[in-house]
C-alpha cells in the first residue's frame, strides 16, 4: 500500500480530534501550572497574578536536590526492575499455549484493577510484624521471632515494582508475540545456548521496545506518592509527596506549581536524553 | 432513521423543551426564595451524615428555615473556593465550618461577615477558645465542633497508661510511635512548647520556634510512622504494631467500644483542641437565618446532642451543660488543653513548614 501525503486541509482532519484532546487535556492544564508556578504566594491564604521567580529558586536548594535525586532514582530502579523481571517472564510466557497465555493476562489485568491505596495496605500487612510474611518464616523455622519488614526503602521499592509490573508486562508483550521464531532457531542451530540466543538475540532485537518500556515505567513510577508515604520512611517520600503537602496541605499552589514544572522538565530531559543515546547507537 | 429524528427534533421544539425544562429546574429556587432556608457547608463524611440525622430536622421543625447541606473538603480547598465564589457574588454555601487556620486567612480578606453576638442567647457562655475575632475585635466565626488529639497507647504493649507528653521523648520507646505528618496538623511545636518550654507563649520569637524544633528533633529515632491517613495508623495502634503515638480521642474512644486494646489519655500537660468555626460568607443573604443557626447551636441542649451523638467536644462552660460526668469524661478534660497557635500557620507558615519538612525527612 502506496500512502500518499496530505494535500488538502480536509486531508489532515483525522488529526484534528487528537489534537483537540491534546490542547484541552494536555497543553491547556499544563500551561495553566506554567503560569501558576510564576505567580506570587501570599502566605496568608491565596496567591496574585505575578512573574516572580521565588518559587523556582526557593526550590533550588540542597535539600530539594537531594529529594529530586532520590525520586529519580527510585523511578529508575522500578523500571530497571520492572523490565528485568518482566522481560523474561513475558518471553516465557509467549512460548506457552494460547489458553495458557490467556489465563496470565487476565490474571495480570486484575491486578490493574488494584487501587494504589489497596497495594499499599495489603503490603504494610505482609510486612508487618504482627500479622506479615515473617510469622509463615516463624513457623516453618526460618527465623526466630516476627520482624516487621517496613517502613524500609526494599518496601517501598517492592509495593512500586508490584504495582508497575502488569503495565510492564503488557508493554512488552505485543513486541515478543510478534517476535519472528525463525531468529531464534537460526541461533540455536549455529550452536548457542537457549540462555546465550536469549541474551544475544532476542533482547538486542526488541531494544526498541525495551527502551520504550522503562521510559514508561520511569515515569509511572515518577508520580507515585502514596506507596512511598504508606511503605516508607520521611526520607523515602517522593518529590511528588512534597508537591501534593504543598498543593492541598499548605494551598502553596505557585510553590507546588514550580516543583511539579521543574519535575516535568527534569522527566523530560532524561526522557530525550535516552532516546538520544539510543538513535546515535542505532546508526552505528 | 435520519428523517425521523429530524422531524420531531425541530429547532424550535428544542428550544421550547429548553425553556421548558429550564422553567421546570428554576422552580425550587423560586419556591425556597419564599420559605426561609439556609445552605450549610459541613465536612463531608461522618460529620455530614451525623447532622444530616441528629441536626438539621430538628433545626427546621424549631424554627421553619429549610437546611441544604453542602458537603465540604477539609484541608483549604473549601477556603479557597469560597474566596473566588465571593469575589463574583455567590456563596456555594451560607455558613460554613472552617478550620482556625482558614478561618484567619479568610479574615485577611474580610470573607466572613462579622456576626451580631447580641443574637446569640448563650453567647456569655461560650468558651473564650470558641470565639474567633477580627483583629479589631468584630467577631469573625463560632465555635462549630471541637475534637482532641490526645496521646494513645496499645493496651497490651503499654500496661500502665503514659502521663505525659514526654513518653515521645523516652528513649524506651524507639521506633514505637506514629506521629501526624505536618506541622499544622500534628500542633508538635505547641506540645513540645507546653511540655518543656513553660507553655505555648515560647513560640512567640524565632529563637523560641528554633528551640522547639530542636527539642522536637530528638523525637525522630522514636517515630516509626509519620502519617497523613489516620486509617494508617488507627490500623498499626489497633494490631500493636505501632503501639503509641498522637490520635484523635473520639476515634479512639469508638475502637475502644469495638474492644480493641488501645486507650487514649490526657497528658498532663493537657490534649491537643482542635476546632472548627461557623463562618459567614460575605456573598451570602441570608444573615439573619445563619445567626438563628448559630444560636441555635449554641444552645447548651444542642452541645449536649452534639456530644452524645456525634462525639464533638462541647463548645460552652461545663457549668451550663446538662451532660452526666461520665458523658463529658467521654468528649472532653478538665485539664487544660493545648490551644494550637493558629497565628503561626498563617503569619509564618511557609517557614515553618519548611524547617519541618527539612526536620522529618533530613
Amino acid at each position: 500500500m502506496r500512502r500518499e501525503a496530505p494535500k488538502s486541509v480536509a486531508d489532515y482532519t483525522p488529526l484534528f480530534f487528537p489534537a483537540l484532546m491534546l490542547i484541552v487535556f494536555f497543553v491547556v492544564p499544563f500551561s495553566t501550572m506554567i503560569a501558576v508556578s510564576f505567580f506570587k504566594r501570599n502566605p496568608s491564604g491565596f496567591y496574585t497574578p505575578d512573574f516572580v521567580f521565588d518559587n523556582y529558586a526557593r526550590f533550588l536548594s540542597v535539600f530539594f536536590g537531594g529529594v529530586l535525586g532520590f525520586s529519580l532514582m527510585l523511578a529508575v530502579l522500578v523500571a530497571v526492575c520492572c523490565v528485568c523481571i518482566a522481560f523474561p517472564f513475558t518471553y516465557l510466557l509467549t512460548r506457552r499455549p494460547r489458553r495458557v497465555q490467556t489465563l496470565w493476562l487476565v490474571g495480570l489485568l486484575s491486578v490493574l484493577s488494584l487501587s494504589e491505596v489497596i497495594i499499599g495496605f495489603a503490603w504494610s500487612t505482609l510486612f508487618s510484624r504482627t500479622a506479615g510474611i515473617t510469622n509463615l518464616f516463624v513457623a516453618i523455622g526460618l527465623m526466630d521471632k516476627p520482624v516487621a519488614l517496613l517502613p524500609t526503602f526494599g518496601a517501598v521499592l517492592t509495593g512500586m515494582v508490584y504495582q508497575a509490573l502488569p503495565y510492564t508486562i503488557l508493554v512488552l508483550y505485543p513486541a515478543l508475540v510478534r517476535l519472528d521464531p525463525t531468529l531464534l532457531e537460526a541461533a540455536r542451530t549455529l550452536g548457542a545456548s537457549p540462555i546465550r540466543a536469549f541474551f544475544n538475540v532476542v533482547a538486542p532485537a526488541l531494544r526498541n521496545t525495551i527502551v520504550a518500556t522503562l521510559i514508561m515505567v520511569f515515569v509511572f513510577a515518577l508520580g507515585s506518592y502514596l506507596l512511598p508515604q504508606i511503605l516508607g520512611r520521611p526520607q523515602h517520600w517522593t518529590l511528588s509527596v512534597l508537591i501534593t503537602d504543598q498543593a492541598i496541605y499548605q494551598s502553596n499552589m505557585p510553590f507546588a506549581a514550580a516543583m511539579a514544572v521543574f519535575l516535568v522538565l527534569i522527566s523530560l530531559a532524561l526522557v530525550g536524553l535516552t532516546l538520544l543515546v539510543g538513535r546515535r547507537e542505532n546508526a552505528l | 432513521m435520519n428523517r425521523l429524528i429530524g422531524k420531531s427534533l425541530t429547532r424550535r421544539g428544542v428550544l421550547g423543551a429548553g425553556l421548558a425544562i429550564s422553567g421546570v429546574l428554576a422552580m425550587p429556587s423560586i419556591l425556597r426564595a419564599q420559605d426561609k432556608s439556609l445552605k450549610v457547608g459541613v465536612y463531608g463524611g461522618y460529620f455530614k451524615k451525623s447532622f444530616d440525622e441528629h441536626v438539621f430536622p430538628d433545626f427546621t421543625k424549631a424554627t421553619g428555615i429549610a437546611v441544604e447541606s453542602v458537603a465540604e473538603p477539609t484541608g483549604e480547598a473549601w477556603l479557597v473556593q469560597l474566596e473566588q465564589a465571593a469575589k463574583a457574588g455567590q456563596a456555594p454555601a451560607d455558613l460554613s465550618m472552617m478550620s482556625q487556620t482558614s478561618t484567619l486567612k479568610g479574615q485577611s480578606t474580610e470573607l466572613w461577615t462579622p456576626l451580631d453576638t447580641s443574637k446569640f442567647k448563650h453567647y456569655g457562655d461560650l468558651l473564650p477558645r470558641f470565639i474567633n475575632k477580627y483583629p479589631d475585635g468584630r467577631v469573625a466565626g463560632i465555635g462549630a465542633v471541637a475534637w482532641w488529639i490526645t496521646l494513645v497507647s496499645n493496651t497490651d504493649v503499654y500496661k500502665d497508661a503514659p502521663t505525659s507528653w514526654a513518653a515521645l521523648w523516652d528513649k524506651a520507646n524507639e521506633d514505637k510511635l506514629g506521629l501526624l505528618a505536618l506541622a499544622s496538623n500534628s500542633f508538635l511545636l505547641e506540645v513540645t512548647a507546653k511540655t518543656f518550654m513553660g507553655g505555648t507563649n515560647a513560640l512567640d520569637t524565632e529563637e523560641g520556634l528554633n528551640k522547639a524544633f530542636e527539642k522536637l528533633a530528638e523525637v525522630k529515632p522514636n517515630v516509626r510512622l509519620w502519617y497523613r491517613d489516620e486509617a494508617q495508623f488507627e490500623q498499626a495502634l489497633k494490631s500493636g504494631e505501632i503501639p503509641m503515638g498522637q490520635y484523635y480521642h473520639d476515634v479512639t474512644g469508638l475502637a475502644i467500644a469495638d474492644g480493641f486494646h488501645v486507650r487514649s489519655t490526657f497528658p498532663k500537660e493537657g490534649g491537643i483542641q482542635d476546632s472548627g468555626n461557623w463562618v459567614l460568607s460575605r456573598a451570602s443573604t441570608k444573615v439573619d437565618e445563619a445567626h438563628a443557626f448559630i444560636d441555635y447551636m449554641s444552645q447548651p441542649s444542642m452541645q449536649g446532642v452534639m456530644s452524645r451523638k456525634v462525639g464533638t467536644t462541647p463548645t460552652l462552660k461545663k457549668e451550663v451543660l446538662d451532660l452526666k460526668p461520665e458523658e463529658f469524661a467521654a468528649v472532653s478534660s478538665d485539664i487544660d488543653p493545648i490551644i494550637p497557635r493558629y497565628d503561626l500557620y498563617t503569619s509564618k507558615a511557609d517557614w515553618i513548614n519548611q524547617k519541618w519538612t527539612e526536620l522529618i525527612v533530613g
